[in-house]
């Protein structure tokens, strides 16, 4: 029973950070139906900014608390992602909006690698480890060990999804998002204006990616170059497990297949005598990501917009 | 590095006579061509450059020394090639150096680089020695070209297994491997010596050389009490890991190959290393008969010794005493030589057995001791 | 020099005769000018037209994105392997293991497109990366419980292709001079590739050819107009994968050696953007692409040598400046020449937008009224 409970709270955990990436994904489909396979490299790029200025911080002032040292380092990197990620947009993607559909993926795939390989002649290729300044409290709760750091990922994804719902269904901003979202043209009409709405979109998933990238590297410890790739990927999958373009349903998607995952690596190899083990593990994601789609062609809480494309 | 403009101008020349194996002269000494190869760009750069550098060191002092073969005076000039890593780059490049009639090659640094290029040496008949290759598939193709001077998996894998039953007492055995050729080949090495110790494997786990969270299978390890975690794989996946061990309250005691003995797995796991157990093929460089001398010599030239500097310059000893016997630089000649070989070594005693494998190889288990490796022993 | 290319496109039986020319002198001029290592390079790009040619079928003419096509290329490798290598003692000529690793590919890939069928784009995009994945992380465990891949290790000491008794596995020496087997890999590669070439322009200009143009631009319509969209988009996901497993079968042969690795994802990436670069859909511009990406990575290399010789040092890694130009190249390439390099005629038209298109319209509309 422990154990099991651990692997609940492992996925926990792990689907948090997923819920959190796919939101930026979620968000940009949603107004655009386009998949910015750029959004994990805005994650890594936070992570690694944010990392160089606790670095610094936590060289510079030793005594001050890791909260406010890994806090400072937050800081720096949201705006500097919201720069980054509103200068993608207005290059790579806005030129691009009138085009086959296939043009801004292939941009999206070239920002991607271009993202990827600056952090490498920035940082280098070696992974940076993240100092340890943030408290490591534990935690036994039903026999699972349940660290501070766990519990405050856990919360504050919850948070953000909570604010970044408020604001899509109770400001100005959100109803115009929403507007833009159902047709361009007649938000437009309306006297919307697409382009700062969009733009406000990439913005605030930006920021939201910042946190991501942040909790991923303290989590485990390090960032590199190369960690936005397959955390992109998984979270890009669990936003459309949960429906791609409906907040909720990233979050759905997050948590389950963070919970798959934990579940799938943990048991499936004892339950098959091994024949099956941890090292299918994406296996299984992937299965139940084809699987959903199959049955559910516009994901768990999606819409049916099946003859949109 | 002005001998590697002379490469250059050297090559040019060389370009005009037809493709041959050194036999052609040229007015003055007779130049015979080695290669070498390992990645000089991306991320092994620094592993890549000192195998070369210590392939050089070697070439330039048997040069300052002289070198007669058949009652010539004989000039050895080492190419250097970039691999990247990289398996397909590996054939092309290795071809380029069977056309630029290299007698020999110092390569490559990988497994997975060192195998495919082996055909194309062993079909242009020439010899191969890797410095640092340890997949024992490498010598297990029945080439009689392929060779290596540094000790494999399988020999890495059966001391650790031993280690970690005989001395550091472990019963209950979880395993864990990246899934990679050489995680995933120390593994399974390492297995077969656990058990034919008499420990018991209670979970074998896998995760993959791109992965950060590992307590999925971490937490289902616990649930079978093991009381030693061995994982085949390098240090960014055995930092967190061992991070997330103490945060999931495992006490097993951590044991990696020479993926973890290495300063940046340190770096990672920060105060979590402590204690960790991790080998690494041949003797700590200050335990080589020749090491401090080498050390000096080396670094006089190249400055710091990154890892495997020492074993490509016994590898271009072992080769030219081939050589010498053979009193000819000619591949065949060589070749048939190359098996008698029996030379002192800096990194020890240089001897092959049939399949091109050494004899001599000595493994070395360090831990984490306040924040830095320090040697446990050496096992032969 | 453009006075020569019209003639030359007035006189096609000459123009082809010149090109053949070329193309059987090819590696000739490269072995002697630049040496056998771009004889390798020149096989390699073949392979990638032919991987190129294949997935143009599924993405360029059937507009079924597919991001795990490097799966087929994976399974085409494999059966190979599996069949033509000690792996199981069974060593059977490479005209037979052919077009076995071509069938089961083109059955794996209607395994793959029949679940498939109600995705839209990007949704479908996912789902065949998924496929990719789970692909190359089978290859790469499947060493237990049974022994079918050797796992991450790779299959080694895979047979070379054999021409009636003469191996492609040896160095053939004549008149003096020796000649790799890159030489004669280099004619059965272009044999295949230009066998791929006329197929898929025979397909293009055919009934069914049209039946996925019509898929691509509209599938409502395509449907209503009568087409049975579920078997043509089948067919195209078969067709597709068949040039991919007939890929990697020759890939197999010709390295000898093959590992999970040489699939990942990125491969499939890789050819995703030399259809793109190339221009889609175009059988030509497909080829310039897969060219110009396997090549042009090999000449950068010459950028370190030079940096080694005049600096002494690598000041500027080329494999990284390498990505990076790539990554610059495909964003400006999207932006300045969405269509291309050498676009086909109708998609050409289809990106000149559709305020291009009606102001060219309306201004001969115009003319004629003038």
């Amino acid at each position: 029973m422990d154990i099991f409970t651990q692997q609940l709270v492992n996925g926990l955990v792990l689907g948090s950070i997923y819920a959190l990436v796919a939101l930026g994904y979620t968000m940009v489909y949603g107004i655009l139906e386009l998949i910015n396979f750029a959004h994990g490299e805005v994650t890594m790029i936070g992570a690694m900014v944010a990392l160089s200025v606790i670095g610094v911080l936590a060289g510079v002032a030793p005594d001050l608390p890791g909260v406010l040292v890994v806090l400072g380092g937050i800081l720096v990197a949201i705006p500097a992602c919201m720069l980054l990620a509103f200068g993608i947009e207005k290059i790579a993607y806005r030129p691009l909006r009138k085009a086959p559909r296939l043009a801004p993926l292939i941009t999206a795939i070239g920002v991607s690698i271009i993202l990827q390989n600056l952090a490498m002649l920035i940082w280098g290729r070696q992974y940076v480890s993240f100092p340890e300044i943030l408290p490591t409290t534990k935690f036994e709760f039903l026999g699972a060990h349940i660290s501070l750091l766990q519990i405050a990922i856990v919360v504050l994804a919850l948070t953000i999804m909570a604010g970044l719902w408020l604001l899509v269904e109770k400001t100005r901003l959100g109803r115009a998002m929403r507007a833009t979202a159902q047709s361009r043209e007649v938000a437009e009409l309306m006297g919307v204006n697409v382009d700062r709405v969009i733009s406000a979109t990439f913005i605030i998933g930006a920021a939201i990616a910042v946190i991501a990238g942040v909790m991923v590297s303290a989590y485990y410890g390090l960032a590199h170059y190369y960690m936005g790739f397959m955390l992109g990927l998984k979270a890009f999958s669990a936003a459309v497990l949960g429906g791609i373009g409906n907040i909720a349903g990233a979050m759905l998607g997050g948590l389950l297949l963070g919970v798959i995952e934990a579940l799938g690596a943990g048991y499936i190899g004892d339950i098959t005598g091994g024949f099956l083990g941890s090292h299918y593990q994406d296996v299984f994601a992937f299965f139940v990501l084809i699987g959903v789609l199959v049955f559910r062609p516009s994901g768990l809480l999606g819409e049916r917009v099946a003859n949109r494309a | 590095m002005q001998s590697n403009k002379k490469n250059y101008v050297v090559a040019g020349l060389l370009a005009l006579l037809a493709a041959g194996c050194g036999k052609q002269q040229e007015s003055g000494d007779q130049i015979v061509k080695i290669g070498s190869v390992a990645p000089l760009t991306g991320p092994q750069t620094h592993i890549g450059k000192d195998n070369e550098n210590g392939a050089r060191l070697a070439v330039d002092e048997i040069n300052a020394k002289g070198l007669q073969l058949g009652g010539k005076k004989v000039k050895l000039e080492l190419l250097g090639e970039d691999d990247q890593a990289e398996p397909k780059t590996a054939t092309i490049v290795a071809q380029k150096l069977v056309d630029a009639g290299v007698v020999a090659v110092i390569g490559h640094l990988n497994s997975g680089t060192s195998i495919p290029a082996s055909k194309i040496y062993h079909d242009a008949g020439i010899p191969q020695i890797s410095p640092s290759a340890t997949a024992v598939a490498y010598t297990a193709q029945g080439y009689n070209t392929a060779y290596r001077v540094m000790a494999n998996d399988a020999q890495q894998g059966k001391a650790l297994g031993q280690y970690a039953v005989g001395k550091m007492g472990a019963k209950k055995i979880a395993i864990v491997d990246d899934r990679t050729a050489y995680g995933q080949g120390l593994a399974d090495e390492f297995e077969k010596a656990a058990k034919a110790a008499g420990g018991a494997v209670v979970a074998r786990e896998f995760t993959n050389d791109k992965a950060t969270d590992f307590s999925a299978i971490l937490t289902s390890i616990k649930g079978k009490t093991p009381d030693l975690i061995f994982f085949g794989g390098m240090d960014p996946q055995g930092g967190p890991m061992a991070k997330q061990m103490k945060s999931l309250g495992l006490t097993a005691k951590l044991l990696g190959g020479d993926g973890l003995q290495n300063v940046n797995f340190v770096k990672l796991a920060g105060t979590d290393a402590e204690g960790v157990v991790a080998s690494s093929p041949g003797l700590p460089i200050d335990s080589m008969p020749g090491g401090p001398d080498f050390r000096k010599r080396f670094e006089a030239k190249y400055g710091v010794i990154q890892v495997y500097a020492p074993y490509a310059y016994d590898a271009v000893y072992a080769l030219v005493e081939a050589m010498k016997r053979a009193d000819s630089a000619e591949p065949a000649r060589v070749l048939a030589e190359l098996p008698k070989t029996d030379i002192q070594g800096v990194s020890g005693p240089v001897k092959f057995d049939a399949k091109g494998d050494t004899t001599g190889g000595a493994v070395t288990l360090y831990q984490v001791k306040g924040g830095a490796w320090q040697v446990l022993e050496t096992v032969k | 020099m453009n006075r020569a290319l019209d003639g030359l496109r007035k006189r096609p039986r000459l123009t082809a005769i010149l090109l053949a020319i070329l193309l059987a002198a090819l590696p000739f001029m490269m072995g002697f000018g630049l040496g056998n290592s771009w004889v390798r390079v020149l096989d390699f790009v073949l392979l990638y037209v032919l991987l190129a040619i294949g997935l143009n079928i599924v993405v360029g003419y059937a507009g079924l994105l597919d991001l795990g096509y490097i799966a087929f290329y994976a399974l085409g490798a494999y059966l190979y392997a599996w069949l033509a290598s000690p792996h199981f003692g069974l060593h059977l000529p490479f005209w037979l293991v052919l077009p076995i690793g071509a069938m089961l590919a083109g059955l794996f890939g209607v395994l793959l497109g029949a679940p498939t069928l109600r995705l839209r784009g990007d949704y479908l995009a996912i789902v065949t990366l998924g496929f990719g994945e789970i692909i190359r992380i089978f290859m790469n465990n499947l060493n237990a419980p049974f022994n079918l891949t050797n796992g991450p290790q790779g299959m080694n000491l895979i047979d070379p292709v054999s021409i009636a008794g003469f191996s492609f596995g040896k160095p053939l020496h004549v008149f003096g001079m020796t000649f790799p087997p890159t030489y004669f890999y280099y004619y059965l590669f272009l044999a295949f590739t230009l066998l791929a070439i006329f197929v898929a322009l025979r397909l293009q200009d055919s009934r069914i050819g049209r039946a996925w143009a019509a898929i691509r631009e509209d599938e409502i319509a395509a449907a209503a107009m009568g087409i049975n969209t579920r078997n043509m988009k089948l067919l195209a996901f078969a067709m597709g994968a068949t040039f991919g497993g007939l890929a990697g079968g020759l890939f197999a042969a010709f390295q000898g050696f093959i590992s999970p690795e040489s699939f990942n994802l990125w491969e499939s990436i890789l050819v995703l953007c030399m259809i793109v670069l190339g221009g889609m859909g175009n059988i030509p511009g497909v080829i310039l692409g897969a060219v110009l990406l396997t090549a042009i990575p090999e000449a950068l290399r010459y950028l370190g040598d030079f940096q080694r010789a005049t600096l002494g040092h690598v000041a500027v890694d080329p494999a990284d400046l390498r990505m990076l130009l790539f990554g610059v190249a495909l964003v400006a390439m999207m932006l300045f020449r969405p269509a291309g390099l050498l676009p086909s005629r109708q998609r050409k038209r289809e990106f000149a937008a559709e305020d291009g298109v009606a102001e060219q319209e309306q201004a001969s509309l115009y003319d004629a009224r003038a």
